[in-house]
Order: structure tokens, then sequence, then C-alpha cells
């Protein structure tokens, strides 16, 4: 994993180390007496970067509205997602940045604690993280306290109300929670759930204020995203500002190729045509074609690979990643990977495909969190940018690059077993 | 603004567990998918239709997971409602 710099934010002044607190605040300004006020919250139009794009302060208020005699910040760095590095890469660059952000919020809130919910198997990231707050405790900082949690790193473990649940119950379950934005708590208490990359913005903005956060980024979309580009066996992060168009983002990451298609924001994102690369990375310019930014993840799926064959390992694996609670997701899932594993193969693939534009449409927005729906959009973005491919499968004729060396990352599953639905 | 009162059923995907009573008992709110889990009507239906109202408590008090509520909509929120099923 490299890094390159484009708009120098939440990754400024990169180390061959997590920075010290000292280097921190030789780099940043001072965290003591760090505040943020919820005008200056919502005036910075900062939205979540976990993937959701909810915005910030319309959380925040939402908490503050409720009576609560306790209430916890929770610092969300899962990154469940295989295609994503941003949040390791960020606390491995300025993780007191994103710890400065998570008390800022609980200093607003009246929390009394931070949590901070690293994957069990992210070790590293862990160590640099309890590191760095360790160092804060010598600086004897108003406010919260802090501490790592760590729950196994499923896909579906960093969904919030799986995240919550975990926190309450040691299960990484979704829950039903049929209002937005969900209500979350820990015991009795209320709970903010952001992603590591936005509190590492807000350290910035109670630190230069909205109007500097609004100064790069599109108007909806202020300020930079974290983007983990892969493609071609390789995997960068880059920080660049919301609108940049994605050829800059791929040029910037060394991709030289021109890309036969670009799945954008992650394993439940979306399929966008490799002619579109002078489209605007954020969620305004990605609409009108069907996509979205999601957890700001691109991946440049190279001429000579298969689209179809690449489809079919990753709702392969997303099936395999169902918390099996809801059956439309349980059963769906597996059944639209069976027909996509018959599509990439091309044998008795003739009812496939109509099979799985029919299921999308009955599958979608059936389960308690929103797994299958991004399996489903997945599902229908790629039916539209590889029709071709599709067609030819369906009729019994892959492509060449069908068998060939697969392009994107499927994380092993070594736990699959034991959740295999009876 | 009119206050029509109008029904819905909605369903807690995680306790369902795909007996399908619900479509036996309310046929014109509930179809199953080919698991054997339901599909509920999203238009809500007005106070006014007893029978469908009788249909949608039937199924509501005969599913043995307990896992579908009958929710009322005001004019005013029917247009936030999520798009759910």
């Amino acid at each position: 994993m490299t890094l390159e710099l484009t708009t120098r934010r939440v990754l400024a002044n990169h180390l061959d180390h997590p920075k010290t607190m000292t280097e921190h605040e030789a780099d940043f300004g001072s965290s003591k007496g760090l505040a943020i006020t919820i005008d200056e919250l919502r005036q910075s139009g900062i939205t979540g970067r976990g993937g959701a794009a909810f915005p910030t302060a319309k959380k925040v208020e939402f908490l503050l509205q409720q009576r609560r005699a306790t209430r916890y910040v929770v610092v969300n760095a899962m990154e469940g997602e295989p295609a994503a590095h941003k949040d390791r890469m960020l606390l491995a660059t300025n993780p007191h940045l994103v710890l400065d952000g998570a008390m800022v919020l609980a200093n607003l809130l009246n929390a009394d604690a931070v949590i901070v919910c690293i994957a069990r198997e992210h070790v590293t990231t862990i160590s640099q993280v309890k590191a760095a707050i360790a160092q804060r405790g010598a600086r004897r900082l108003q406010g919260p306290s802090f501490e790592v949690q760590s729950p196994p790193g499923r896909y579906v473990a960093g969904e919030e109300s799986a995240l919550v649940h975990w926190l309450n119950s040691n299960e990484t379950l979704p829950q039903y929670r049929p209002t937005r934005p969900a209500l979350l708590q820990i015991g009795r208490g209320g709970v903010l759930l952001d992603n590591a990359e936005t509190h590492a913005n807000i350290g910035l903005i109670a630190r230069h204020g909205a109007e500097w956060f609004r100064r790069v980024g599109t108007a909806t979309r202020p300020g930079t995203t974290v983007t983990s580009v892969t493609g071609n066996g390789k995997a960068i992060v880059l920080e660049v500002a919301y609108g940049t168009p994605i050829r800059s983002i791929l040029s910037e990451a060394g991709i030289t190729y021109e890309p036969l298609a670009l799945l954008l924001g992650g394993y439940g994102g979306t399929w966008l045509d490799g002619q579109h690369l002078d489209v605007g990375f954020d969620d305004d310019s990605l609409r009108p074609l069907g996509a979205g930014t999601g957890a700001g993840v691109i991946m440049a799926l190279p001429p000579e690979s298969c689209g179809v064959a690449e489809c079919a390992r990753i709702v392969d694996y997303m099936a395999k990643e169902s918390a099996r609670q809801c059956g439309p997701c349980a059963f769906g899932l597996p059944a639209m990977a069976e027909d996509l594993r018959a599509l990439a193969s091309g044998h008795n693939a003739g009812e496939s495909l109509a099979r799985l534009a029919s299921r999308s449409a009955v599958i979608e927005g059936r389960g308690a969190c929103r797994h299958p729906d991004g399996v489903v959009r997945f599902v229908r973005t790629a039916l539209h940018v590889f029709a071709e491919d599709f067609n030819a499968h369906a009729a019994g004729h892959p492509c060449g690059f069908a068998h060939g060396a697969p392009v994107s990352y499927i994380p092993h599953q070594s736990d699959v077993k034991d959740l295999e639905w009876e | 603004m009119g206050r029509t009162v109008t029904f819905r059923m909605v369903v807690d995907p995680i306790r369902c567990d795909g007996f399908g009573h619900c479509a036996e008992l309310a046929p014109e709110l509930v179809t199953l998918d080919e698991w054997g889990y339901p599909i509920l009507q999203v238009e809500p239906f007005p106070q006014s239709d007893r029978e469908l109202h009788r249909s949608a408590q039937l199924a509501v008090r005969g599913c043995p997971r307990q896992a579908l509520t009958l929710q009322k909509i005001t004019a005013a929120q029917s247009s936030e409602l999520p798009e759910r099923r």
C-alpha cells in the first residue's frame, strides 16, 4: 500500500509512523481547549464518510433532543469493506485527529466516553490507537475517557446497529430499526456513531472553522474524501476533494489503462461504465448515472477481465457475509450468487439472467439492515453496465477472460461454515 | 390539512421466520416470495376499509412469531415514510 496526496487535510504530513501527540500538535496546533458548537457543525455541512452520507449535525441534534443521563461517542473504524483501506490509513497517519474529533463531539454532547471500534483482525491499527490514547493521558485534556473495542471483522459488523448491538451484548448482528435516524443506545445511554474519517474532519473543523472546511469539495458535499483505489493488484489510498474527476483520481493513483468499468462505493456499491471517467467523484454528479461514492471506494476493472466473473465472486462473498437473520437476505443472496456462478461459467444459464432481474426487485428493501439492498444495487448496475457480456454468457458464450486471474480481492471466510444456513 | 388516517402492515424481518400464516389470513395485503417470506402491500389503506382492516388485524394476531404490526399513518407522516415493505 502506498500513499499519494492530492488535497492534504486529514492525511496531511504523512510520516512513516502514526504521529505522536507532540508531532500532532506541532502540525495541527494544540488539542487543549479544542471545541465545536452545533452551529459550526451545521454550517460546515459535513456528511458521514462511512457510506450513507447522512448530515452529521442532524445526528448530533437528534441526540441532543433526547433526555439522556449518559451519552457515548462511537468511532467506527471497522472497515469491513474489503476494497477500502482508508480508516486504517487514517489511523496510521493522524490518529490524534480522529481522537480530537471524537473529543470535541463528546464535549458538545456532554458524553463521558469515546469508544473506538476496530476490527479484531486489524491488530496493527489496534495497537496504534491504544498507543495514541496512552499519549493523550499525559496531556491532561478536558473531556471524555477513551477506550478501544475490537469486534470480529465481518462485513456487517460495522453496520451501526450491529456495532452498537455488539457493544451491548457481544453479537455482531444488525438490528431492526424502522425509524431514521436510528435510535442507538448502549444500556440506557444515547450513542453518536460516526465513521473515523468523519471524526478526523471534525477535528479540523474545530480548529479552522466551517468556512475553511467548505473551501474544497462541492456545495452539497464539502470537504475531501479519503478514497481507496484498487485495480490490477494495486491498493492505493488518496485524499481528494469531493467532485474531483474520476480520471484525475485514477491517474494520481497510477492506473494507466482505460478501465472496462468502475466499481464505486464498495462491494455493496454501484458499477459505472468505463467511459464515464470525466464525472466528478461526488454523489450529486454520480446520481444521474445511478452511482454513488459510498465508502470512498473506486475499483478500476482492467480491460482484460470479465465483469460477469467478478460479479459472481463478489456476490458469492456478500451472500456468505449475510448475518442470515432475515429470510429475503439469507435465501435471496445465495440464490443470486448461484445464478451469477452459472452465468460466469456459461453453463445452464439460460434463465439465470431474467431470474436475477426479478429477484432483485423482490429482495430489495426487505432486510433489517441495508446489506441485501447493497447487493441488489450491485447486481442491478452490473446487469446494465455489462449487458452485452451477460447476454453472451447467458447464450453459452463466456468471454475469454472468464477464467483469468481475478481482480477483486475476496477476504478469506474461515468461519463461514458455522454460519451456514441449515 | 385533512387528517386522513391510513394503515399499513409492517414486518420485523428478523422476527419473521416465514410461517406464512399472514398470507392465509390477509391475502389482499400479503403475498409470499419464493422462499415463503411475506411481501407486504406498501400502499397504505384507508381506515374506512373495514374489511382490509379486519384482515390485517387477523394477520397481526395470527403471526406465530409476532413479527407483524399494523402501523397507523396520519397524512402528515406519509410523505416521510421510508420505502420499506
